[in-house]
């Protein structure tokens, strides 16, 4: 068992003619993921990887065609909120946007109308996800994770590869690690993942990577503090960011105050949740 | 990006709201004629991006034409909280009878626009919302259906304005909501919206800050930045793709990705060292990005030792490595380097670098030590 993605998944890559996404289409392909078609508007009739591939004009053909049901998105920002539309009304359940950069109040937008319609969307501004073994859909790479009892859920792209990396030169293996992405508004959140991680009986322990900016970990923690039966282990990014100044991340910012490194480690330390002081050593933490 | 008052105001007043009377000035003698078009009762506001301006002495009361020359003589050659004033406002005076606070922002939380208001205007909002919550009215806007008119009603009933100004008070409201959407802003603020002794209602400031990852569909706005709130370093960084924010340490860092680069700061911080910078050189880094990059770590006098931490993924270590190569063949240094390279194409980059005189680490907490270390050694 693992969450969101494995086995069944059958993949459909938006962009997949363009340079991002034909690389890491080829990635998932080689990881074992199944990728049952692309789409490209334009591009038609093509195929990729010698012939593996079909390329649609649309999302509906693609998954009339193919019987896809889930999606990623490799395309640039400025279209990337039609294509998650698009996703969506031609019925997928799930939706993992690579893409960096959409303006937030178009998120805003692409999330409740989302909502309305009971579509999971993963990103964006994410690595994607990861079921080590089974399927890998986005942009981690495959090799630095082992099939096992811990799920990963972050905020973050690197940091998270940094983490399952450190988890695997011990031994660690992980059952599904989710990317949820850096921006101010995303599709998936770190309770939505604590929930399906509870209920994965593949899933022993939890890692949540977090970072400076909102109250997405405070409220995890309460989350936490309440419902969860499994331990966690917790990495907060940001301890020397100067405040009022976003890094890197949309969504990586201390204003008037809130959003701070150390309100989040206190929060979650009350929820009795260990945390890093730094990524290395979150493997001993789960041991 | 932040806007000016006057910039704002602009804005505001293109969506309907009604704005003083008044123009921006660049001179003091500019000043004065403003001053004099406008009856000689003006107020002269320095336009720089810092809160605190009227305690600061940058916004005064003009009772003249020649007075209003005189002090904004006096206001164009102040510098507030270290910025420069190159600009001033000069509105007629209001008499003011009550004021108001309205807003737009993004509730990250709620996932959707906010529009907050309160009868206690003129303040420091923030303030309000430490000290009294509850004097701030909160109404969440529907982004697909927009600001409704009984949203604004509501809100117009909820901080007790006389029923007479509903009207106008809702064209306000609409106002800005089409300004916040129309701007791609993640805030837009009148604090104070006045009510005038003449029982007319006023945007006395303005302030909108506009969403970054919008600017490609406004470049009429983009070209509004005011490049005198950012390093020269900050600015240089942007030309390229580079996320880059200056720091007072002395070890440079290049790392990609956000999370990553911050925890590289703080693993730096840990082992008793300060991080010169926070740069995430975002991912497909090509050569000329990193060769920039390193480039503006290295115009850092303070910079002793350069931390590289590359985890790749979308960023492929190959790529990484040549701009790595690239930029030394073009940056000549000798600040020591400690580079950890790992991921996607990892070890075709570290054969790539194999002849550059750099220290490798495997961890990152190894990285980290090392760069303390020769940091500290020169």
């Amino acid at each position: 068992m693992s969450i969101l993605v494995d086995k069944h998944t059958r993949l459909l890559v938006q962009g997949i003619t363009g340079n991002e996404g034909l690389f890491h289409t080829i990635q998932m392909v080689e990881y074992g993921t199944n990728v049952v078609a692309g789409v490209t508007p334009g591009k038609g009739g093509e195929w990729v990887l010698d012939g593996k591939i079909p390329v649609f004009d649309s999302v509906k053909i693609a998954v009339d065609t193919t019987g896809a049901n889930t999606s990623i998105i490799f395309v640039p920002a400025r279209f990337a909120p039609d294509a998650i539309y698009e996703a969506a009304d031609a019925g997928l359940e799930l939706i993992v946007c690579i893409t960096e950069g959409i303006p937030v109040q178009d998120m805003m937008r692409v999330r409740s109308y989302l909502d309305q319609k009971g579509v999971r969307l993963v990103g964006p501004n994410c690595p994607g996800l990861l079921t080590p073994g089974e399927a890998k859909v986005g942009i981690i790479p495959g090799d630095i994770a082992i099939p096992g009892n811990v799920g990963v859920v972050s905020r973050s792209g690197t940091l998270t590869y940094e983490v399952l990396y450190a988890l695997k030169l011990v031994g660690m293996g992980v059952s599904t690690c989710v990317g949820i992405g850096g921006d101010p508004i995303n599709g998936t959140n770190f309770i939505d993942c604590l929930r399906m991680f509870e209920e994965d009986p593949q899933t022993e322990k939890i890692v949540l990577i977090g970072e400076i900016g909102g109250t997405d970990e405070e409220k995890a923690a309460e989350f936490i503090s309440d419902y969860l039966t499994k331990p966690v282990v917790s990495f907060i990014a940001g301890q020397t960011a100067p405040p009022g100044k976003r890094m890197g991340h949309a969504g990586a910012i201390v204003e008037g105050g809130a959003g701070t490194a150390v309100e989040k480690v206190k929060a979650l330390q009350a929820a009795g949740v260990r945390v890093a002081s730094h990524p290395e050593e979150i493997p001993g933490l789960l041991s | 990006m932040k806007l000016h008052e006057y910039q704002s105001k602009q804005i505001f007043n293109k969506y309907g709201i009604p704005i003083p009377k008044g123009r921006v000035a660049a001179t003091a003698q500019e000043a004065r004629q403003i001053a004099e078009e406008l009856g000689g009762r003006v107020v002269i506001k320095s336009q720089v991006l810092v809160g605190g301006r009227g305690k600061a002495g940058g916004i005064r009361l003009a009772k003249s034409a020649e007075e209003a020359e005189n002090l904004a003589t006096q206001i164009l050659s102040m510098e507030i909280k270290g910025l420069p004033v190159r600009k001033v406002l000069v509105d007629e005076a209001a008499s003011i009878a009550s004021e108001i606070y309205l807003g737009i922002t993004n509730d990250r939380a709620a996932r959707r626009p906010v529009m907050m208001a309160s009868a206690a205007g003129g303040v420091d909002i923030e303030e309000v919302a430490a000290k009294n919550p509850e004097k701030i009215i909160k109404v969440h806007i529907d982004p697909l259906l927009g600001l409704r008119d009984y949203q604004a009603r509501d809100i117009a009933a909820s901080i007790d304005l006389p029923r007479e100004h509903w009207r106008i008070f809702g064209q306000i409201a609409r106002g800005l909501w089409d300004a916040y959407v129309a701007c791609d802003a993640t805030l837009a603020e009148i604090n104070p919206l006045v009510i005038t002794a003449d029982r007319r209602i006023v945007a006395l400031d303005g302030k909108m800050v506009l969403d970054d990852n919008a600017l490609f569909r406004h470049p009429d706005l983009a070209e509004m930045r005011d490049l005198d709130v950012e390093a020269p370093s900050e600015i240089e960084a942007r030309k390229y793709g580079l996320s880059f924010i200056k720091l007072d340490g002395n070890i440079g860092c290049m790392v990609n990705g956000a999370g990553l680069a911050m925890t590289t700061m703080d693993i730096i911080k840990l082992f008793g060292g300060e991080p010169a910078n926070f740069l995430d050189i975002g991912g497909g880094a090509s050569a000329d990005k990193v060769a920039a990059a390193l480039r503006i770590i290295l115009s850092d006098p303070n910079v002793k030792a350069v931390l590289f931490n590359v985890f790749g993924g979308i960023t492929r270590g190959d790529e990484v490595a040549r701009g790595i190569l690239a930029a030394l063949a073009e940056v000549k240094t000798n600040v020591p380097m400690v580079i950890r390279l790992v991921g996607t194409n990892a070890e075709e980059g570290r054969r790539i670098l194999a002849d550059a005189k750099m220290i490798t680490a495997e961890t990152l907490a190894d990285a980290a030590r090392k760069a303390v270390a020769v940091a500290q050694a020169a």
